[in-house]
């Protein structure tokens, strides 16, 4: 598939690196964006394919910080092929998969399967994070220097939190001259103990081990005193607790280099949906009581987090959205709400769930675009600033999406292995029309109508 | 998913009579009404009559399979289901995890769907993890679901016969006489946290008008009845209950005094100091029954730690109902077998 030449005619550009949104034309070729605005006649070149982008919204590709790929290893979950069309549908052009695979990516071997296996099988840029520790087990750092060279854009243990405070004090300061940030899943595990939910009011309904949140507002106190101390750069991963947005801004405050991500689950649904009637509020378990593809990790909250993280969000605490993409097999999930595994299916709903924020008015389109653009790029360092930029010679990264079109979840239709979402059934407003990376269109939604060029007279 | 279906009652005795509730599965109490409880009751009334004859048979559930399935240890739930299944007729087969397909790792789902092509109709089930029942009820479509106590979650027919039990020895026994339950004072105490038949008397005795007071330790309670607990969203049973850890307050004028068996593990987990200072503030003692209504009854899930959560002098004394609480528990899942199970599929 070659790069084409196509112009996007009368979209919604919102391109937050230049604090953009108004209506205008964009012209893609050769891979990058040719022009961005007005466009004449006279500069529409010769064959070029039209999309009318009347209604719709045209922005930077989505970045996500934070997905699993489940590749190499857990290819019954999902693969890099799979992940990518998935993202693709999403309007995600940039994926970062976490390190924990297996064999886990705390090598440059690993590194460069990954390289390999994106280049020949997947739609859209994939960038590999690497492990803090060897193994992934916390007792002796990863060989951060030849990983960063071999391209990890960021270093985690994901799902295992770097627990020994001091070799979270040495990975911040011995990558501290590697330019990259740790992610670190803040969760205490000897105060969220086996716990499968959020501790609260649906926890003790169903009988269900709690997570408190203080789990995971200790360790982030503690990674941000960690990170002051060294001077490293600290990304938190998926913020769930309304006292953990508060410790990150505070953090800013003081002008250290920590950062922070959100999940949509996190920003969108709560700890009700465990009841099992898709959030309503009841004192009966619903018929889909238990349903475990509610069971993530952090767990889904209460109304009064939520709301917290939005308002974090919305004033730029925490920098970006990331999706913690965590597709799963069926037989991991056709069990107990105890036995079965954590993780959200999230990057083919993510947009559709974050655009009821901007139609609820409590998040603006253009904070909604930089939190999956440039918030993330920020993140990743100055050198991938045009992945979130509509600015000419800027490779051409770009969502087109109609953000009041309707559409009902049906997971049949995923492109990702994963079926694994509470959204099953659920009705979003906004979904992806087409999504084209590095000038090629990697994703057609079925509305999508382009205009064949005229034959030359 | 449908959890309600309609079932005929077929005429094989007065006593059997009942008003079968449409009711598919019985999961937990948390959508039992007061009428439906108050008619469950009723049933498990002549329901104890059958078990009172020289016969203990009838026909009701002929030609009716019963699967009591249990992936937890189990004496007085397992045989009393067996019983009542039997005492009515059905074929009960009991099935244990081991020495059964899940020793060899087949999933709860797949025996159940296995037990289902079988042609069973009602699976009893015992499951160490929450939210058991509901994997099977969402995906069973042509068999009722008796859920013999989830991991911490619920123990219906527990407290199902705590409530037949206190309105047997404190109310009329007439038919359609007035609730007997309304407005007792119910304390349970001990490790509300991990029991599944605390939650279940909750639902059930506050729904049926009791007031219901828990006392325990702090770390034995869910965080979300603590009034000192900041931030977190409580729970239905916030607003259905009372928390005093200061058990000889609690018991002050109590009608039911309920003991919950206290894991001894619990000790090495950090949540009590010692099981010697737990029997100094939580045990039921005969000092503190002096506090409750001369009339109380104290009661016990069972099995029992005697001389840990209750003295062995009150387990045995005028005031214990802990082996009527097995006696009845027959009568209660007679009840909920025939409403469950009788009828064409």
């Amino acid at each position: 598939m070659e790069p084409e030449t196509i112009l996007i005619r009368g979209s919604r550009i919102v391109d937050p690196s230049r604090q953009l949104d108004r209506v205008g034309d964009l012209l893609l070729g050769g891979g990058e964006i040719l022009a961005a605005g007005r466009l004449g006649r006279d500069r529409v070149p010769d064959g070029c394919r039209v999309i009318n982008g009347a209604g719709l919204v045209a922005s930077p590709g989505f970045i996500d910080l934070h997905c699993h790929l489940r590749e190499p290893g857990f290819e019954y979950k999902e693969t890099i092929a799979a992940g990518s069309r998935a993202g693709a549908k999403g309007g995600f052009t940039t994926l970062c998969c976490m390190p924990n695979t297996d064999p886990p990516i705390d090598n440059a071997a690993v590194v460069d399967f990954i390289h390999q296996r994106a280049r020949h099988d997947s739609l859209v840029r994939i960038l590999p994070i690497g492990c803090v520790t060897k193994g992934r087990k916390g007792h002796e750092l990863a060989e951060m220097e030849e990983l960063a060279s071999a391209g990890v854009v960021a270093f985690s243990d994901d799902g295992d939190p770097v627990y020994d405070a001091n070799l979270m004090r040495l990975a911040l300061t011995y990558s501290s001259d590697l330019g990259l940030a740790i992610s670190n899943h803040c969760q205490d595990r000897s105060l969220s103990c086996n716990g499968v939910m959020a501790e609260g009011s649906v926890a003790t309904h169903l009988g269900l081990a709690g997570i408190p949140a203080a789990a995971e507002e200790a360790m982030i106190a503690r990674d941000i005193a960690l990170a002051e101390a060294t001077g490293g750069r600290l990304h938190v991963a998926h913020l769930s607790t309304a006292g953990s947005v508060p410790l990150v801004r505070e953090a800013k405050q003081r002008g250290l280099s920590v950062t922070a991500e959100v999940c949509p689950h996190h920003l969108t649904i709560t700890d009700q949906w465990v009841l099992g009637d898709k959030g309503e509020p009841n004192t009966v378990a619903g018929g889909r009581a238990y349903d475990t593809s509610t069971k993530v990790y952090p767990p889904l909250r209460a109304q009064r987090d939520v709301d917290a993280l939005i308002e974090g969000l919305a004033d730029g605490t925490i920098d970006c959205i990331a999706t913690d993409h965590a597709p799963h097999d069926l037989t991991s999930k056709q069990v107990t709400y105890e036995d079965a595994a954590f993780g959200i299916s999230v990057l083919e709903t993510a947009l559709g769930s974050l655009l009821q924020l901007v139609h609820s008015r409590k998040l603006s389109m253009g904070a909604m675009v930089d939190r999956l653009t440039t918030g993330p790029a920020r993140v990743l360092g100055e050198s991938y600033a045009d992945l979130a930029s509509m600015q000419s010679g800027s490779p051409a990264d770009i969502v087109l999406f109609d953000p009041s079109q309707e559409w009902t979840v049906d997971t049949s239709e995923f492109e990702s292995k994963g079926r694994n979402t509470p959204l099953e059934g659920s009705v979003l407003k906004g979904r992806v029309v087409a999504t084209f990376a590095s000038g090629r269109l990697v994703y057609q939604g079925p509305e999508l109508k382009i205009e064949e060029p005229q034959a030359s007279p | 998913m449908s959890l309600s279906r309609t079932i005929d009652s077929p005429d094989i005795d007065g006593l059997l009579a009942i008003e079968p509730t449409p009711r598919k599965h019985v999961l937990d109490l948390d959508d039992f009404s007061q009428e439906e409880i108050s008619a469950v009751l009723e049933s498990a009334r002549g329901m104890k009559e059958v078990l009172g004859r020289d016969i203990k048979k009838v026909p009701a559930l002929r030609g009716k399979v019963v699967v009591t399935l249990f992936y937890e240890a189990s004496t007085r739930t397992r045989m009393s289901f067996e019983e009542a299944g039997k005492v009515l007729s059905a074929d009960v087969i009991n099935m244990s995890a081991s020495g059964s397909s899940a020793e060899k790792g087949e999933s709860l789902l797949n025996t159940g769907l296995t037990i289902q092509a079988m042609g069973v109709d009602t699976i009893v089930l015992r499951h160490p993890h929450s939210g058991a029942p509901y994997l099977l009820a969402q995906h069973l479509d042509n068999v009722s679901i008796i859920n013999a106590g989830d991991g911490l979650h619920a123990h219906p027919t527990q407290a199902l016969l705590d409530m037949y039990t206190v309105q047997d020895k404190l109310g009329s026994s007439e038919p359609g006489s007035p609730n007997s339950i309304e407005g007792l004072k119910v304390v349970i105490v001990g490790d509300v946290l991990h029991s599944r038949v605390a939650r279940s008397d909750i639902w059930g005795f506050a729904k049926m008008g009791a007031k219901v007071v828990l006392s325990g330790p702090a770390t034995l309670m869910p965080p979300d009845l603590l009034r000192s607990t900041k931030r977190i969203a409580r729970s239905p049973f916030a607003s259905l209950v009372e928390v005093d850890t200061d058990l000889d307050r609690a018991i002050e004028g109590a009608d039911v005094v309920m003991a919950l068996r206290l894991q001894k593990e619990r000790q090495h987990a950090g949540f009590l100091p010692s099981i010697r200072e737990y029997i100094r503030r939580w045990q039921i003692t005969e000092e503190r029954l002096a506090k409750a209504k001369p009339s109380v009854l104290v009661m016990h899930p069972g099995p029992m730690n005697e001389g840990i959560e209750i003295g062995s002098s009150i387990a045995h004394g005028g005031r214990s109902v802990i082996e009527e609480q097995v006696t009845n528990g027959v009568a209660i899942r007679m009840a909920l077998l025939f409403q469950l199970t009788a009828g064409p599929r």
